[in-house]
């Protein structure tokens, strides 16, 4: 999810780029495998590399580093139990510098020439498109870990966040059965506020729901006395939210201000999770819901287990959030696919893949062997005076993925 | 009714926060010529200013009217080191100020993600500015009106010191004809350090009033440097009136567009409208007359 488009063109250039990339590798290993499949993995000594791509520096590197922190800690906890298949894990770190291109160039530095296992990272939609055709092209595996608009499945992409139909529609869910009986809508304007639009004006139509406005704020958009003003009027029984980033601070302050308040029109949000309650600030937050899957607040000893470790290693201010999270889990998932197959093999992995379960700090985590997304358990959120993000509601049981929402009556023209 | 006021005044309000962006600009930009892409950078120092002081302070209240003139001295200092050390060489040459100053706007940047994080900060409203004031024709956000009312005690006692005091018939004199000031005795160099330190501090304020609306982060400058210019611009070189008009009537055409249309389009049609101006009356809404070749 998160920030602008991505460049079509540039991405075709580095297809043919990644093509050259992996044949080359192919030949230097010497591998009697041949074709743009083989991979030149190095499972001879005691480790084996893999590869962390996220952000660094640009714009996303905010919410990536986070990321690459939880990444690192997963890590470091699976050497100390003796690592994946009896080999310790080698991390190669590189920087994608907020630029989907960069993406594709170091997705394809780490796949060919540093002959990594498998890749953990991304962030923005584009980056992960940037990727798709490399990973597509050299058969190797992305672990990809933040939820997404949906309409996606590679069989060379794990998805650990949520897709739409395991934060979206349990969040309209929720609103339902508040009796919440017309809605809102507010988001940035690019692709993956409009695509969860289209989603909840179609859950809307189907539910009985009124959609009273839909309004789109250029990202960086600072003001939003005239939103507001739209929102104010309208008199909906609550706000989605899809705003990212700073535009999410000035639409706060202003509904604050305007005299708007949680109980009588909330706003539930879904990019705002931990890390970015503190910039909005708590005072203008306080009340609204989110919808997530993972909270810190998330009460299980694995959870308790992580917050503990993550704040021993990055100091104790640091907060945990679902993306940090879904990174986390998409290391041990990866290890328990991994451990299954008893080899680092993409095809032996994605055959393995199906069906292994991880007991991460959200709860219980199933791969779907079909679509590589993972069953998740929704949970609807309220921000409190702490800070932090309480579990208001959770779905009963895990909800199994649904990209492309087949199993939705209601949503059968979005995918065409 | 009440829509249509709370529009109305939701389009003063941006007009206001425009101007406070501009109205620095319009002296450095207007008065000396200088295009200063550090002048949004200028704000983000006013704003962290804001937020340091509610550190020391915490009374919200009393933090940000404490916060106004120290912004005001930090974006001043900041602006007077930039002139002093980089601008002063380069008045003739627009283009290469143009692009040193990007350059400082970038470090600038830099140096406030590494002192203060990357992440956004939060700066508390004042109790008695958050909540909505009624006017009787319409319910208005306090924290905006509060806006409004500093934009025009600003626009005031700048006026004031261009028009009133000696400091200020010197940077008229210097702006209308710096070769024959110079011969009447007046320093054009003590001047435009001056002018810049005032055209800076401007920006140090604005940066403190917009802690009260949006984010407070290390690229708060660059979500106004261009719309900042685009009222100078619009306004007409070298007039102060010009860029209040401009800002107030580009603030409620836009929250109008908004209104009737989406916030995309909204800043589209402006950018057109601007453009449209500029092609009938290329020198803005009021232009200086000046027998200066600058």
């Amino acid at each position: 999810m998160r920030t602008p488009p991505g460049r079509l063109v540039r991405v075709a250039a580095l297809l043919s780029i990644a093509a050259l990339g992996a044949s080359a590798c192919g030949s230097r290993t010497g591998d009697t495998a041949t074709g743009p499949g083989a991979s030149c993995v190095d499972t001879s000594g005691d480790t084996v590399k893999i590869g962390f791509l996220n952000s660094l520096s640009g714009t996303m590197a905010i919410s990536e580093k986070t990321v690459n922190d939880s990444l690192n800690l997963a890590a470091e906890q699976i050497n100390a139990k003796g690592g994946v298949n009896g080999k310790k894990l080698q991390i190669v770190t590189e920087d994608g510098a907020s630029e989907p291109t960069v993406f594709a160039e170091k997705a394809n530095k780490l796949i060919s020439s540093d002959c990594v296992a498998a890749v953990f990272g991304g962030w923005t939609s584009s980056s992960r498109k940037a990727m798709l055709p490399v990973f597509e092209g050299a058969n190797a595996l992305l672990f990809y870990p933040v939820q997404y608009e949906g309409l996606e499945s590679s069989p060379n992409i794990f998805y650990t966040g949520a897709t739409t139909n395991q934060q979206i529609v349990p969040a309209l869910d929720y609103l339902k059965e508040k009796g919440v009986k017309s809605l809102f809508l507010v988001g940035s304007d690019y692709v993956f506020p409009r695509t969860a639009n289209k989603i909840i004006n179609a859950y809307a139509e189907a539910n009985g729901i009124e959609v009273k406005g839909e309004e789109y704020a250029p990202l960086g958009h600072t003001d939003f006395a005239t939103i507001v003003n739209k929102v104010k009027g309208a008199g909906a029984g609550a706000v989605f939210n899809t705003l990212n980033g700073d535009s999410n601070v000035a639409f706060f302050k202003e509904y604050k201000n305007a005299g708007l308040t949680a109980d009588a029109m909330p706003v539930v949000s879904v990019s705002i999770a931990e890390e970015e309650v503190g910039g909005v600030g708590v005072d203008n937050l306080v009340g609204q819901l989110t919808a997530w899957n993972y909270y810190q607040t998330v009460d299980s000893p694995v959870n308790k287990a992580f917050v503990e470790a993550f704040k021993a290693k990055y100091g104790t201010d640091r907060v945990t959030s679902d993306p940090m999270e879904a990174s986390y889990t998409s290391l041990f998932l990866w290890a328990a696919m991994v451990d299954k197959a008893k080899s680092f093999a993409p095809d032996d992995v994605k055959k393995a893949a199906g069906g292994t379960a991880h007991d991460a700090p959200e709860g219980k985590v199933t791969v779907n062997g079909e679509n590589h997304h993972i069953a998740k358990t929704a949970l609807i959120g309220k921000v409190g005076a702490d800070g932090l993000i309480h579990t208001e509601w959770s779905s009963p049981q895990p909800i199994e993925p649904d990209p492309f929402l087949k199993g939705y009556p209601w949503a059968a023209g979005l995918s065409s | 009714m009440e829509a249509l006021f709370g529009q109305l005044f939701a389009g003063l309000s941006l007009g206001s926060v425009l101007l406070l962006a501009a109205l620095g600009l319009a002296l450095t930009f207007g008065q000396m010529g200088v295009i200063n892409m550090a002048h949004g950078e200028f704000m983000m120092a006013g704003a962290y200013t804001a937020f340091v002081v509610q550190g020391v302070i915490a009374d919200a209240g009393i933090a940000l009217v404490v916060s106004i003139p120290l912004g005001f001295g930090i974006g001043g200092l900041l602006g007077l080191l930039l002139e002093l050390t980089l601008i002063h060489r380069m008045y003739n040459r627009p283009l290469d100020t143009l692009l040193v100053t990007w350059g400082v706007a970038l470090i600038l940047q830099q140096v406030a993600r590494d002192v203060f994080g990357a992440p956004n900060v939060d700066v508390r409203s004042p109790s008695w500015l958050s909540g909505s004031v009624d006017l009787g024709v319409a319910e208005v956000p306090a924290s905006r009106l509060f806006i409004l009312v500093l934009s025009v005690v600003a626009v005031g006692g700048l006026a004031l010191v261009l028009t009133k005091t000696p400091l200020g018939r010197r940077i008229r004199g210097v702006v209308q004809n710096r070769d024959l000031a110079e011969t009447a005795g007046i320093s054009t160099r003590g001047t435009d350090r001056l002018t810049f330190f005032i055209g800076s501090g401007l920006a140090g304020i604005a940066g403190v009033a917009l802690t009260l609306l949006g984010s407070t982060g290390p690229t708060l400058g660059t979500n106004y440097i261009v719309d900042a210019f685009l009222v100078v611009v619009a306004g007409g070189i070298g007039q102060i009136k010009g860029t209040v008009i401009a800002a107030f009537g580009l603030g409620i055409l836009q929250a109008a567009f908004e209104y009737s249309t989406t916030a995309s389009i909204a800043k589209v049609a402006v950018f057109a409208v601007v453009v449209v101006f500029l092609q009938i009356r290329p020198q803005g809404i009021f232009s200086i007359r000046t027998r200066s070749l600058a």
